[in-house]
C-alpha cells in the first residue's frame, strides 16, 4: 500500500516535470517529421516511417528515463527532501521500489503516447496512398513493447546508481555510459572468443554475461524488414530483462539499505 | 514514575569524511532519558551533534556504537516511527504538492483512511492558520508557512513522541511565539516533545528539562533554570530628545553613549545603575524608548561554559 502511496506521488511529480514534457514535445516532432522525409524516397514510406519512427521512441524514452531516474533518489537526498519520508513508518526499500514504479508508471504512459503518435503518422501515410489503415504493420508494437522492458532495465540501472552516487551528473553519466556498452555487448563477446588466453577469455564472458544486453531488446530492423518476432522470443527476452531488473534493484535496495542521511 | 520515552545508552556516531576516510566523532556517548509528557530541549551551538543525534533516533543514520530505544523499542523498528512525529531542520519537502496535497501523502503512508484523513486534514490546516493555502503549492510558501505545514505532517499521525529539529530556525518572533504555544499545547494533551535548538530563550520559555550538547558530548541536563545561568551583560536604555548635559554626566559615569539619528542608546554595566539613570533621564524631559537587558549570547554562554570545563 505505502509502495503504492509513493508511486503515485512519484508519477505525480514527474508529470508536473516540464523536462518530461520537452523531450516528449521532441519526440512526436520526430516522428511527425518522418512523413516529409518519407516522401523523398519512392515506394518505401512507411519503412521509412517505422525506422525513424521506433529510433525516437527509444532514444527519447532512454532520455526521460535516464534523466527522470537518475533524479529519482538523488533529488531526495539533495533536496533532503528524504529525511522526512524515511522517517515515516516504511521500511527504505519499500520507498525504493515505489519510486521505481513511479517512474514506470511516467515511462508506459509516455511510450504509449509517443507508440500512438507513430501508429498515427503511420495511418496517414496509409491513407495518402489510398490504402486501408489496416495496413499499418502491427508488429511496431512488439517493437514498443520491446522498448518498454528495455526502458525499465535502464530505469533499474539509472536508479541503483543513483543510491549512492551524491551528484546526479555522474550518475548520468555512468548510466548513458552503460546504455551504450550495453549496446556492444556482442561485440565484446567476439573479442572473447578471438582471444588465446583461458583466463582473459574468462573475465571477458563475465563482463559479458553481467553487462545487460540491451541489443535483445532491439528488433526494430526486423520490423521494418517485416521479418517475424515470435512470442516466444519475446516471452524469452521479457523473462531476461526481469531478471536482469530484479538482480539490480536488490543490489539498489542492499546499498540505500546501508547509506547514512547526513 | 512517568515511564521513559527517550532512552540512549553511549550512544555514539563516527563519520567518515573525505577519500581517505578521516574519522570525525559527531556524537560520543550519549546517554540520555526523556519522560514521557515532558518538554525536552536540546541545546547546543551549530555542529554540536544536535541533528545527528535526531537522524539516529529517526533512522537516518546508524549508529557506530551504543544503543537506543524509543517508546521502548529498541533503534531500527519501524513499527515504532507510527508513534513518532519528525519535523526535519529547515523544512524540505515535494514543492509541487499543495498543502492539502502534501498532507494527504504523509497521512495515507501512517495508512490513515480516507474520511479520517480528510477530517485530519482540516483540522491541521486550522490548527497551523494555514486553511487559506489548502490549494497552494508548497514552492510559494514562505519560509514561516513551511514551518507551520511541516508542523501539521508532523502531527498527522496522533503521535506521542514528537521530535522537531530546530522547529523555531528562521522564524519572525511572532512565528517563534506561536511554536512555543502549540509546543506548550501538545504537552498538556499529554504528549512528549524533544526539540533542538541553539536559542537560549527558547529552551528556558518551555522546556521542562534542558540537555546541553557540545562538541558531540552531553555535558549537562537539568532544568531550565539550574543549569542556564546566562549573565545579564549590560542593561541598554534608548531614550530620545535627551539634553546634552545628561550624556555627559553619563559618559562621566562610564557609560557607554551612542548617538544615531536623533535617538540615544546608553549602555549600563551594573544593573544597579538603572534606577538612578532612569530618574536622571526623566528629569532632564527625555523620553524613554525601551530598557532592555542584553545577555549573554549562546556562544559567549558556550564558551565560558568551555572554559569552565577545561579549568
Amino acid at each position: 500500500m505505502r509502495i503504492l502511496v509513493i508511486a503515485i506521488n512519484t508519477f505525480k511529480e514527474a508529470i508536473r516535470d516540464k523536462i518530461l514534457y520537452n523531450l516528449l514535445f521532441f519526440a512526436l516532432l520526430m516522428i511527425g517529421t518522418s512523413l516529409l522525409l518519407a516522401t523523398l524516397t519512392v515506394g518505401e514510406q512507411s519503412k521509412i516511417i517505422i525506422d525513424i519512427g521506433l529510433a525516437s521512441i527509444n532514444i527519447f524514452g532512454v532520455l526521460i528515463a535516464i534523466f527522470l531516474g537518475i533524479g529519482l533518489i538523488s533529488k531526495e537526498i539533495e533536496k533532503r527532501t528524504i529525511y522526512n519520508i524515511l522517517s515515516k513508518p516504511m521500511p527504505r526499500y519499500q520507498f525504493l521500489i515505489g519510486k521505481y514504479i513511479g517512474l514506470l508508471l511516467t515511462i508506459a504512459v509516455n511510450t504509449t503516447i509517443m507508440g500512438i503518435g507513430l501508429y498515427i503518422v503511420l495511418a496517414i501515410n496509409e491513407l495518402q496512398w489510398g490504402h486501408s489503415i489496416l495496413n499499418v504493420n502491427p508488429d511496431i508494437w512488439k517493437a514498443i513493447y520491446l522498448i518498454l522492458i528495455e526502458l525499465m532495465v535502464v530505469t533499474a540501472i539509472a536508479l541503483m546508481f543513483s543510491t549512492f552516487s551524491s551528484s546526479s551528473s555522474l550518475s548520468a553519466i555512468f548510466t548513458i555510459a552503460l546504455y551504450i556498452i550495453g549496446h556492444l555487448t556482442e561485440d565484446i563477446r567476439l573479442i572473447g572468443e578471438k582471444l588465446q588466453s583461458v583466463t582473459l577469455k574468462g573475465v571477458i564472458n563475465l563482463i559479458y554475461y553481467l553487462l545487460p544486453n540491451l541489443d535483445n531488446f532491439n528488433v526494430k530492423g526486423r520490423v521494418v524488414y517485416g521479418i517475424e518476432i515470435s512470442p516466444i522470443y519475446l516471452s524469452l527476452v521479457t523473462l531476461y530483462g526481469l531478471f536482469y531488473i530484479s538482480i539490480v534493484l536488490l543490489l539498489s535496495g542492499m546499498i540505500f539499505q546501508k547509506r547514512d542521511f547526513k | 514514575m512517568h515511564p521513559t520515552v527517550i532512552k540512549t545508552e553511549n550512544l555514539t556516531k563516527v563519520f567518515k569524511i573525505g577519500f581517505r576516510g578521516r574519522r570525525v566523532t559527531a556524537l560520543r556517548n550519549l546517554n540520555l532519558e526523556v519522560k514521557e509528557g515532558e518538554i525536552f530541549g536540546f541545546l547546543g551551538p551549530n555542529g554540536a551533534g544536535k541533528t545527528t543525534t535526531i537522524k539516529m533516533l529517526i533512522g537516518l543514520i546508524y549508529p557506530t556504537n551504543g544503543k537506543a530505544w524509543i517508546l521502548g523499542r529498541e533503534l531500527g523498528d519501524v513499527e515504532i516511527k507510527k508513534r513518532i512525529g519528525f519535523l526535519p531542520e529547515q523544512p524540505y519537502f515535494y514543492d509541487y504538492l499543495s498543502s492539502k496535497e502534501f498532507l494527504k501523502f504523509y497521512g495515507q503512508l501512517f495508512g490513515l483512511e480516507r474520511d479520517e484523513l480528510k477530517e485530519r486534514i482540516d483540522t491541521l490546516l486550522t490548527m497551523v492558520g494555514l486553511k487559506d493555502a489548502a490549494d497552494l503549492q508548497l514552492r510559494k510558501f514562505s519560509k514561516g508557512m513551511l514551518q507551520r505545514i511541516g508542523i501539521a505532517q508532523a502531527l498527522i499521525n496522533h503521535p506521542d513522541l514528537i521530535i522537531l529539529d530546530e522547529p523555531m530556525s528562521g522564524l519572525d518572533p511572532i512565528g517563534r511565539k506561536e511554536i512555543r504555544d502549540l509546543i506548550l499545547r501538545l504537552k498538556e494533551e499529554g504528549k512528549t516533545i524533544f526539540f533542538s535548538t541553539h536559542i537560549i530563550p527558547d529552551v528556558e520559555m518551555v522546556c521542562d528539562r534542558v540537555g546541553i550538547l557540545m562538541k558531540g558530548e552531553l555535558v549537562n541536563v537539568g532544568k531550565p533554570t539550574e543549569i542556564i545561568d546566562a549573565k545579564i551583560k549590560y542593561i541598554e536604555i534608548i531614550v530620545s530628545d535627551i539634553n546634552q548635559e545628561i550624556l555627559i554626566h553619563g559618559k562621566a559615569m562610564g557609560f557607554t553613549i551612542c548617538e544615531t539619528g536623533g535617538q540615544v542608546s546608553i549602555k549600563l554595566p551594573d544593573e544597579n545603575q538603572l534606577d538612578f539613570m532612569l530618574e536622571m533621564i526623566r528629569s532632564g524631559k527625555g523620553r524613554i524608548v525601551s530598557v532592555v537587558p542584553q545577555r549573554e549570547t549562546l556562544e559567549e554562554f558556550f564558551l565560558k561554559k568551555t572554559g569552565e570545563r577545561i579549568s
